[in-house]
């Protein structure tokens, strides 16, 4: 353990790689690399693709022609579903979930992770080995009994239900990231702020939780996203239309209106929009974050 | 959350240093415990205790709340004959573990959940390598690749889902292009026919989560020093022959820990395949996993006890492959990191 702090000075996300910014030889690209890359993204963005255009048909140009592209620009399906109340509703069970979610993670997974970082006491490994653990015991597992405790609580169909399991359930993952990140923070720091007659809590205020904003970044979105597209809990605790979740929503809305493919797109795309926002906002802190993770 | 900020000024007024020792005249009953543990430059001091307590209380009752608990109270009801009211009282003792150890459904599942885990791993894991390797040279747009190819791992597996049902349908999207394209005779029956329908859903998988291999891979690539590869290309190394010898052994802990976690992630696999074939096509399009068994016998037919039972032989079997796993193939990455322990 002290060895992985003297050898561990590079904070895992903050740092941009080095090698990036230098040009090399390596200037000189075969073109088929291009190609090969481009057609991987269309690979990748095409069945998205045709979720989103899809929206923008006729449900008569969906079954005349079903891979073809909108011929007439058809704004009306997004236009339904977002001037229709069920879809804000859902979409902010969805929002409330994310948000407290992530809060609850981030500000339980720092304070943990802080000790687990930077306390030396007995029983420190068994509490760490007890939230490595936590990664052998998915959802799946759990769902049944969670269920059943979750209906004991008196939470169904209630959004508490959903974000206390989800705070306990990210918290492994939080804890594995964020514990080598607090651990990097060099020694020195937390011996000046000593000198200047911080306490630990003063230095856990002051040093830890600003520096270690780019690791609670990269937990933050991963608990958010997780979230947003989680899906068997919200099958289990919420069984009312009002109190579902996108996903729910969107697997309800398709069942129900299954004759009606476009409006059904429309309904499925725009309830991915705010994942992707987040995620091709911080893409980079997440890459860097599953760096440190993998990296222990 | 609100704990702790309310707890944090209380705390910095008692004592105005750390020092060890001082604690013990001040503090309550509990102190009597740790006195002894005064060790090092730090002491056990009630102090420290209190800030350990404070800050990772919180968590550890979450966690023990909603994760550990449940999981124990699974083994528990695995041993009744429960419809899920009331306190379990009909003892059945093994009889629900024979009874999944019998049927024929769950064989299926185990096989398709079997099937699934190598296939992700031939299918996604050479591919992503050899992607990896090209998005990590430096072309133009290299960012914004990166970010597409990720989108499929983002969006939810519901989205995902209907999207592909959508159309993989006999009149879908899919058949359609085939047909445009003069393969009218590769046109199928993508969701139903039970020849296919588990290679549609393993194409939907490494459609998902290919993006996400490739993402780590090149997250491992960036950490090898340039300089090595500069090194051999003096020696008189092509290429490929320096990433042959440099990368891939270099690359070794991200790919067994991305093999790792592809592994669990399949045998745990529900949500795509509940979406797309529902609770009741599963089994007969030669789909279902352990998970949808579970949900479909368990919860669906109101039978707790046995859905409990079904969750502790899912869970048994992940975490004999994963100790499996880690003992033999993770051991020399993940010391300290999964373990925690010194090196």
């Amino acid at each position: 353990m002290a060895a992985t702090a003297v050898q561990a000075p590079p904070l895992p996300a903050s740092r941009p790689p080095a090698p990036r910014r230098r040009g090399r030889a390596l200037e000189r690209v075969n073109p088929l690399v291009y190609v090969v890359a481009w057609l991987l993204v269309g690979v990748c963005i095409a069945p998205v693709a045709y979720i989103v255009l899809g929206g923008l048909r006729t449900n008569s140009q969906i079954t005349l022609d079903p891979s073809g592209f909108p011929t007439t620009w058809e704004f009306g399906n997004y236009v339904d579903v977002l001037t229709s109340p069920l879809f804000w509703q859902q979409f902010g069970n969805s929002a409330i979930c994310g948000v407290a979610t992530t809060i609850g993670v981030v500000i339980l997974g720092v304070m943990v992770s802080f000790v687990l970082a930077r306390y030396e006491f007995a029983g420190r490994g068994a509490l760490y080995s007890l939230f490595a653990a936590g990664l052998m015991f998915p959802m799946t597992v759990a769902i049944t009994p969670l269920y059943i405790m979750i209906r004991e609580l008196g939470l169904m169909n209630s959004l508490g239900g959903i974000i206390l399991p989800q705070v306990a359930f990210a918290l492994p993952t939080t804890v594995i990231i964020l514990v080598p990140f607090l651990r990097a923070i060099p020694k020195e720091l937390e011996e000046a702020a000593a000198i200047d007659g911080a306490s630990r809590l003063g230095f856990f205020w002051r040093m830890v939780v600003p520096l270690s904003v780019p690791g609670v970044v990269t937990v933050g979105i991963l608990a958010f996203v997780a979230s947003w597209n989680s899906y068997l809990l919200p099958l289990f605790v919420l069984n009312d239309e009002s109190a579902y979740t996108l996903p729910l929503g969107v697997q309800s809305f398709a069942s129900q209106y299954s004759v009606d493919t476009a409006r059904v797109l429309a309904f499925t795309s725009l309830s991915m929009i705010p994942a992707l926002i987040f995620f091709s906002l911080f893409e980079r802190r997440i890459v860097g974050g599953l760096t440190g993770a993998v990296k222990g | 959350m609100s704990g702790s900020r309310a707890g944090a000024p209380a705390l910095t007024t008692p004592a105005g240093t750390p020092a060890a020792g001082d604690g013990a005249t001040t503090a309550p009953a509990p102190a009597s415990r740790g006195r002894t543990r005064a060790r090092g430059r730090r002491g056990g001091s009630w102090r420290q205790r209190a800030e350990i307590t404070l800050l990772s209380g919180p968590a550890v009752l979450v966690f023990l709340a909603f994760v550990i608990f449940p999981v124990v109270m699974a083994a528990y009801y695995g041993f009744f004959s429960w419809k899920g009211f009331g306190v379990p009282t009909d003892f059945v003792g093994l009889r629900n573990y024979v009874t999944i150890l019998q049927d024929p459904t769950f064989h299926d599942a185990l096989r398709h959940n079997a099937v699934i885990v190598v296939l992700s791993l031939l299918l996604q894991g050479p591919a992503a390598v050899v992607l990896a390797l090209l998005l990590n040279r430096r072309i133009r747009g290299r960012s914004l690749i990166r970010v597409l190819i990720f989108v499929p791992y983002v969006i939810s597996e519901v989205i995902v889902g209907t999207g592909w049902s959508l159309m993989l349908q006999t009149t879908g999207a899919v058949n359609d292009l085939l047909d445009k394209l003069g393969l009218s005779g590769w046109a199928v029956d993508w969701l139903a026919d039970p020849d296919v329908a588990i290679w549609s859903l393993m194409l939907i998988i490494t459609w998902k989560y290919l993006g996400f291999a490739v993402i780590l891979f090149l997250a491992g690539l960036q950490s090898i020093p340039e300089e090595l590869h500069e090194a051999a290309a003096i020696d008189g190394a092509s290429y490929w022959q320096s990433q042959r010898a440099i990368t891939l052994p270099l690359l070794g802990p991200t790919i067994r820990i991305w093999a790792f976690l592809s592994i669990i992630g399949s045998l745990q696999l529900f949500d795509l395949v509940y979406i797309i074939w529902g609770q009741f096509v599963a089994a007969t399009a030669g789909t279902s996993t352990m998970a949808t068994y579970m949900v479909v016998n368990g919860r669906g037919a109101g039978n707790y006890g046995f859905g409990n039972a079904v969750a502790v032989v899912l869970f048994v079997i992940s975490l004999v492959i994963a100790l499996t796993y880690q003992r033999f193939v993770l051991r020399r990455d993940t010391e300290g990191a999964l373990t925690e322990r010194t090196k």
